[in-house]
């Protein structure tokens, strides 16, 4: 079962490019979009990520950043992002394989790939919803927008 | 199952027969090449199925993976106000290759369109305005990629780029 509301989102430090590594603990006050996804170059030319990358300004108007995860590794990663044009961090849980995903619950064994499991975590580093994808299902922006508006209303100060 | 948001209304470009009872929308980015093949499809599901569908097609150009794809929404809008969308819409899925600025004002000789007119629309608040609220009522609607498919609101899980998923689909609907 993936991580859910009121989970302390386990830290992590991952690499979202060749030479940088991103820290989820770093970017606390921020709220944050973790979009597990099974693999880079996936079939489609308007996949789940290429999505994220035209609702990005939305996310930010709610106060979140998205990032990208999956089991590929940083080279397939800055490929993949240089091709789609892609304007936030994709972080390789490349080595121990799946470690983070696994830590989330979002890693499918069979496969070998992370999950569709899409987390907000709040601007306290806690887990605040999460949700699993059916397999081989893109969740899309819409559900994640309704829980960043949901949370607005919940939490009038958070434009202060 | 995500259901479309905004219901088809006097602003969508239609296609069909006014006593058509199924509805098919299609969010569509003109240089999404999975799209040019859904375009060749949904011809043929309006030849098979003359009687029973309505077409509709909406905007949600990729911009930062497809750069071309907002000029081309741009150069469709601008020949709907000239009453030339399906026109303009089929040159640019047919020579989808060739999508640039130059070739859209060759787009719109070729359908007779008063140039002055398209070039002041292309980059008109009415035309991007109309793109806009396309983009943003498929967001909201689930779109997750292009194309995506809704057909009698629902949107369609099961089209896998074959013909034959979007004629099950139809023969499925409630009509």
């Amino acid at each position: 079962m993936i991580l859910q509301k009121g989970t302390p989102a386990p830290d992590f430090e991952l690499n979202s490019t060749p030479d940088q590594t991103l820290k989820l603990s770093d970017m606390k006050g921020k709220r944050v979009i973790l979009a597990f996804y099974p693999a880079d170059w996936s079939p489609v030319c308007s996949d789940q990520m290429s999505l994220y990358n035209e609702t990005r300004k939305i996310f930010q108007k709610y106060g979140a950043e998205v990032i990208g995860i999956s089991v590929d590794s940083k080279w397939s990663h800055l490929a993949f992002s240089k091709s789609k044009n892609i304007h936030f961090p994709l972080l390789a849980d490349f080595e121990p394989k799946g470690k983070v995903s696994k830590e989330y619950g979002a890693y499918d064994g069979s496969n070998g790939t992370s999950t569709r499991a899409l987390f907000i975590v709040d601007e306290n580093g806690v887990i605040a919803w999460s949700y699993l994808s059916p397999v081989g299902i893109n969740p899309g922006a819409d559900i994640i927008i309704d829980e960043l508006e949901k949370m607005n209303t919940d939490n009038k100060d958070v434009n202060k | 199952m995500s259901t479309l948001r905004t219901p088809v209304g006097s602003l969508d470009h239609k296609k069909g027969k006014s006593s058509a009872t199924i509805t098919l929308v299609e969010y569509g980015d003109y240089q999404c090449s999975h799209c040019g093949e859904a375009f060749v499809l949904v011809k043929k599901l309006m030849r098979e199925f003359p009687n029973d569908l309505v077409f509709v097609f909406r905007n949600f150009p990729l911009q930062e993976s497809h750069p071309e794809a907002l000029g081309a929404a741009q150069a469709a809008e601008a020949a709907a106000l000239q009453n030339k969308f399906w026109e303009m819409h089929d040159l640019l899925y047919e020579q989808q290759s060739q999508l640039n600025k130059n070739n859209f004002i060759y787009f719109a000789e070729s359908l007779n369109l008063d140039i002055d007119q398209f070039e002041k629309d292309y980059d008109s608040e009415n035309v991007m305005s109309q793109i806009e609220s396309d983009i943003e009522s498929g967001i909201r609607g689930g779109v997750n990629g292009t194309p995506t498919f809704f057909i009698n609101d629902k949107r369609l899980d099961s089209y896998d780029e074959t013909y034959e998923s979007l004629e099950d689909a139809v023969k499925n609907a409630e009509r």
